[in-house]
């Protein structure tokens, strides 16, 4: 998979032959041995052929030009030359009004992005609000994407390119923007009012501010408006096909595939044919108007990244969708049915909405009156014999608290899937975070132990899921399966596994006695438990003889009893613990080629910054180790004795430093935390830095 | 079986005993615990004699409930059971129910439990018409943590929390279950075995969610708070029996009857007389409109209890929330084929690497 932890990068760095201005750099994914694998692209288009006809029928020539060597060539025959440029990463940020659609057109160029065959990382940034007040800086909404020939590991730091729809997204992204990057501003939208709206006196466009860019002013609405006359739509109407004509106009700056655009756009506005054409018409006006004029007078090609990827067959998937394959694969490899509690809530509810679509796989999906309900009929279906899984976000977990301390006590299995988002409280919904890890560790009463694990990359969600499903089926345990937004609405290129390659999940039903009573007699034990995991039968109703009663009361050991006896009471919360804490989970595996006397340790989310940040000072000449956690509930048995091994443990986290707090508690090691609670994941370059001091400290 | 339980349609999804069950069979080998005296014995003496004639093996059979004194039912079942978490009894039978069809779902709760901290559950399990038989025990005081007033308290309770007398209006639980979209709601008291009984038969024959209210004595911390409805001569004139096809009448003789005002279109209590017999009432508990059913709960006095009618009030066939959960799953069998988990995964666009 390639969301391992690598072994040392072969080429850690190849930002020289990006644009000069960038700051980011690439960051080899899953190095490959051996020759190059060929790519074999199984999506309907392929690049842009060289006659340039722009969107439409190719003549299916144009293979991808051979990536050995960057530089420029021109392009066409018989039309007007232009140069195409050859990139081996480029850093995309789409931005404009929350109506702008700027989601979808993000969604889009990742598409056929991927269907290129580029490795990829996005950052989606949007708004809490569905429609902030229009052409506010709170209102700004934004879509990022790294692409690149080689394998990347995050979304990037700064944007090589920025398209502002309005004052507002010029505004509130500019200051990301290293100069020389190049900006594509909607200029009908730099009028008076919406710049006044947004503190410009004076137009940024005209005053000086944008100097050091390459600006590239374009009548977006206008243009748009033009190209749909022919369809008689309002005004109004035709101007919400501006963001195609951008992604048009973009689709052509990158040689992207158009033909899976146009399908979907087909697709999406099958009921109403003339939008659909509207739109596609606005998708052509903008990849034409890129060809065409002469502001644009350079393309760039950025090859797929064959190399990059192990065989197989890959498609792009965000955390959220890889989460809930997971579930049904889960349920698929346990043989048991998936029930889904679940409240809505941000970024949580996209798998609510994923799972209601797979009702052929017999999964059952309850939206639930509230949070305390949808954790409460899961745990009713586990009882029941499901594979019941609850999903929400922080302000839900808090809810769930005393439902989970239920499951610990019921010992049944139990998945809380808790996609983080800022706090407390409502926080920051549509922003990441990873303050809820001492929530999911203690936020229970009593001594009430819960695995936890945790997906670091998007795709990894995917595996995550099925480790989580894993742990709670074999030990009939709640756990916590903790994402966070920046991986729930990210996404990156996936492996397809095989069903053959997923693990074996199925655990068995008790079906008899389990124990024989002085007298001879036969009798069944609900909390007699199975000596190497610690587990009790899983007894589900409609079983004959098993006939038995729990409850969140103290039970006597073995019989499930009620029991208030103090020792009993003394034993069974030990062997809770005891149960969690002989969990079985994969050694941590530590990547220090070099002897680094510095370890940083991370977990979740931060995988993708931490690693570029590695390489970076590896390339450097700076030795640093990493590892990164998986399970933080029970740690890996190794963990101990590694911390031990390096002078230095530092630990970055989008938190005030949950996990350092928990290896200082658990091993005396004087952890370092490295923390930015800011809604926004690291940055690779500012990370490298931060490193780099705690390592010449 | 009675005909009545064969009415039930779902029933036939929950597999039947193999041998004939007693009593017996359904008592576990646990002491019952509550206090001596208190009504809950009867109440579990009583389901404990229905059930063999429900006729269902008992392993297909679970109780649930949450917290308080009845909560502590389940474990007094020779079924299946879980004692829960205060107030989510209903949430968590909602999920048993609608993934085991095969399951018949009981749930045993309070006053407290059912109105105070889990009245939003209470509500939402109505609404869906989830197929669960909801045992509601009313005490009218919070039992288990010593005597505080509880939602169905009379304004002015004194009690350990409120030694001025309690200020909060109470619920009737059988307007509250009648608002909340209930499909079957009834009323019993716990001294009076044949009545319950007989709801517990209705309400079993009842597809979908059924609310049985149980006026239940605490006779340590409101002793005889139903003493009115029991006293058999004062009875008479406080309990308004209700059987569907019957004109509503009570008191001697059935000397009072329920009639509709023309004007307000409100029930009223009247004396019955040779003019108004003709105008008097005849219940029908089948009636798709609640109206009639919630003004029938609204003639009982909060304080005095008087004119408190007991017996189902309301039993309406509406679509079972478990049966629609089930029928969209084959539906989508139907329409999309068995869930292909390679499929699944490799949907969308993609695009192959190879070596």
């Amino acid at each position: 998979m390639t969301s391992q932890v690598s072994s040392p990068a072969e080429h850690a760095d190849e930002a020289d032959g990006a644009r000069e201005n960038g700051g980011a750099v690439g960051e080899q994914r899953a190095p490959r041995s051996g020759s190059a694998p060929r790519a074999s692209h199984t999506s309907p288009t392929s690049p842009r052929s060289r006659t340039g006809h722009g969107p439409g029928p190719r003549d299916g020539s144009g293979a991808v030009p051979d990536g050995s060597e960057r530089g420029e060539s021109t392009r066409g025959e018989g039309e007007s030359e232009k140069a195409v440029r050859r990139l081996d990463r480029v850093i995309i940020r789409f931005a404009g009004d929350s109506g702008d659609g700027m989601q979808l057109t993000g969604d889009r160029f990742t598409s056929e992005t991927a269907s290129f065959g580029n490795d990829l990382s996005t950052l989606p940034n949007f708004p809490a609000e569905i429609r902030a007040p229009a052409g506010t800086l709170p209102g700004v909404s934004s879509f990022q994407l790294h692409f690149a020939d080689h394998d990347i590991l995050t979304p990037g730091d700064a944007p090589n390119v920025l398209v502002a729809m309005n004052p507002a997204a010029l505004k509130a992204n500019i200051g990301d923007v290293p100069r020389g990057a190049e900006i594509i501003v909607n200029t009908d939208e730099f009028t008076k009012r919406p710049m006044a709206k947004v503190g410009y006196l004076t137009s940024p466009l005209e005053d000086g501010s944008l100097d050091g860019y390459q600006v590239h002013p374009v009548p977006l609405t206008t243009l748009t408006i033009e190209a749909l006359k022919e369809f008689g739509l309002s005004r109004k109407e035709a101007e919400r096909s501006k963001n195609m004509f951008a992604l048009g106009l973009l689709s052509w700056m990158y040689n992207r595939p158009t033909e899976g655009t146009e399908r979907f756009l087909r697709a999406k506005f099958a009921k109403k044919p003339q939008i659909a054409e509207a739109n596609v018409t606005a998708f052509r006006a903008g990849w034409n108007f890129g060809e065409t004029t002469e502001d644009f007078a350079v393309s760039y090609e950025v090859a797929p990244a064959d190399s990059a990827f192990p065989t197989g067959t890959y498609r792009n998937i965000s955390g959220n969708l890889a989460l809930s394959y997971g579930l049904v694969a889960a349920g698929h490899q346990a043989d048991l049915p998936v029930y889904l509690g679940s409240y809505p809530i941000t970024p949580a509810s996209d798998i609510l909405h994923e799972l209601s679509r797979h009702k052929n796989f017999g999964v059952r999906t309850f939206q639930a009156e509230d949070e305390i309900a949808a954790i409460g009929a899961a745990l009713g279906a586990a009882f029941g014999g499901a594979l019941a899984v609850t999903t929400t976000s922080g302000p839900g977990v808090a809810l769930k608290s005393e439902t989970i301390g239920l499951a610990v006590s019921l010992e049944l299995p139990l998945l809380i899937v808790g996609i983080q988002r800022g706090g407390p409280s409502t926080g920051l919904p549509t922003k990441t975070e990873q303050a809820d890890l001492l929530q999911a560790m203690y936020g229970r009463n009593g001594e009430a132990p819960v695995p936890v694990v945790a997906p670091q990359t998007p795709a990894d969600c995917f595996d995550a899921a099925l480790e989580a499903a894993r742990i709670a089926l074999t030990y009939r345990t709640p756990v916590f399966l903790l994402s966070d937004g920046y991986l729930a609405n990210g996404s990156e290129p996936w492996r397809i596994p095989e069903p053959a390659e997923l693990p074996d999940l199925r655990v068995p039903f008790a079906t008899g006695p389990n124990h024989e009573l002085p007298d001879g007699t036969e009798a069944f034990w609900p909390y007699k438990r199975d000596p190497e995991t610690l587990a009790r039968p899983w007894a589900v109703p409609g079983t004959p003889g098993l006939e038995h009663r729990i409850g969140g009361i103290e039970k006597q050991d073995g019989t499930g009893n009620i029991s208030y006896d103090p020792a009993n009471h003394d034993f069974m919360v030990r062997t809770r613990q005891a149960k969690v804490d002989g969990i079985q989970v994969p050694d941590l595996v530590v990547d220090d080629p070099d002897g680094a006397r510095t370890l940083v340790l991370g977990w979740g989310s931060t995988y993708g910054p931490i690693t570029a940040a590695v390489r970076r000072l590896r390339k450097n000449g700076t030795a640093i180790a990493q590892a990164h956690l998986r399970h933080l509930n029970p740690f890996p048995r190794n963990l101990g004795e590694i911390l031990k091994r390096y002078d230095k443990v530092v630990v970055p986290e989008m938190n005030l430093g949950q996990l350092a707090t928990l290896l200082r508690a658990e091993y005396l090691v004087d952890a370092h935390s490295y923390n930015q609670v800011n809604g926004m994941p690291f940055k690779a370059e500012q990370l490298a830095t931060a490193l780099k001091e705690a390592i010449d400290v | 079986m009675s005909d009545a339980i064969d009415t039930n349609e779902l029933l036939t999804l929950v597999p039947k005993a193999q041998a004939k069950q007693s009593m017996k069979d359904f008592k576990s080998d646990q002491e019952v615990r509550w206090c001596p005296g208190c009504g809950d014995y009867a109440v579990l003496a009583a389901v404990q004699g229905f059930m063999p004639e429900l006729g269902l093996a008992k392993e297909n059979i679970v109780f649930v409930s949450g917290i308080g004194c009845s909560s502590r039912f389940p474990y007094y079942m020779n079924t299946y059971g879980m004692h829960s978490i205060h107030g989510r009894a209903p949430a968590i039978a909602t999920g048993l129910a609608t993934s085991r069809r095969d399951l018949s779902v009981w749930v045993v709760t309070g006053d407290g439990d059912a109105l105070s901290i889990g009245g939003n559950h209470l509500i939402h399990a109505l609404r869906r018409n989830v197929n669960l038989k909801i045992l509601l025990f009313n005490n009218r005081i919070y039992g288990l943590t010593k005597g505080q007033y509880s939602p169905t308290s009379e304004v002015g309770k004194i009690t350990k929390s409120t030694p001025m007398g309690s200020l909060d209006a109470p619920f009737n639980p059988v307007s509250l279950a009648i608002g909340a979209e209930a499909s079957f709601v009834a009323r019993t008291v716990d001294s009076d075995r044949k009545h319950l009984t007989e709801v517990l038969r209705r309400a079993a024959a009842h597809p979908g969610t059924a609310l049985v209210e149980i006026y239940q004595n605490c006779n340590i911390f409101n002793d005889g708070a139903f003493e009115v409805l029991k006293d058999k001569e004062r009875a008479e004139e406080a309990v308004i029996r209700l059987e569907h096809g019957q004109p509503i009448r009570f008191g001697a003789d059935g000397s009072k009857g329920v009639v509709r005002d023309p004007a307000t279109g409100d029930l009223e209590v009247v004396t019955v007389t040779a003019e108004n017999e003709s105008r008097i009432l005849v219940h029908d508990a089948h009636t798709a409109s609640p109206t009639t059913a919630f003004a029938l709960s609204r003639l009982a006095d909060p304080d005095t209890l008087h004119h408190t009618p007991i017996g189902v009030l309301r039993d309406v066939e509406r679509p079972v929330y478990d049966t629609l959960m089930s029928d969209q799953l084959d539906t989508a069998v139907e329409q999309q084929g068995k869930g292909d988990l390679a499929k699944l995964l490799a949907g969308g666009d993609t695009w192959t690497v190879v070596g």
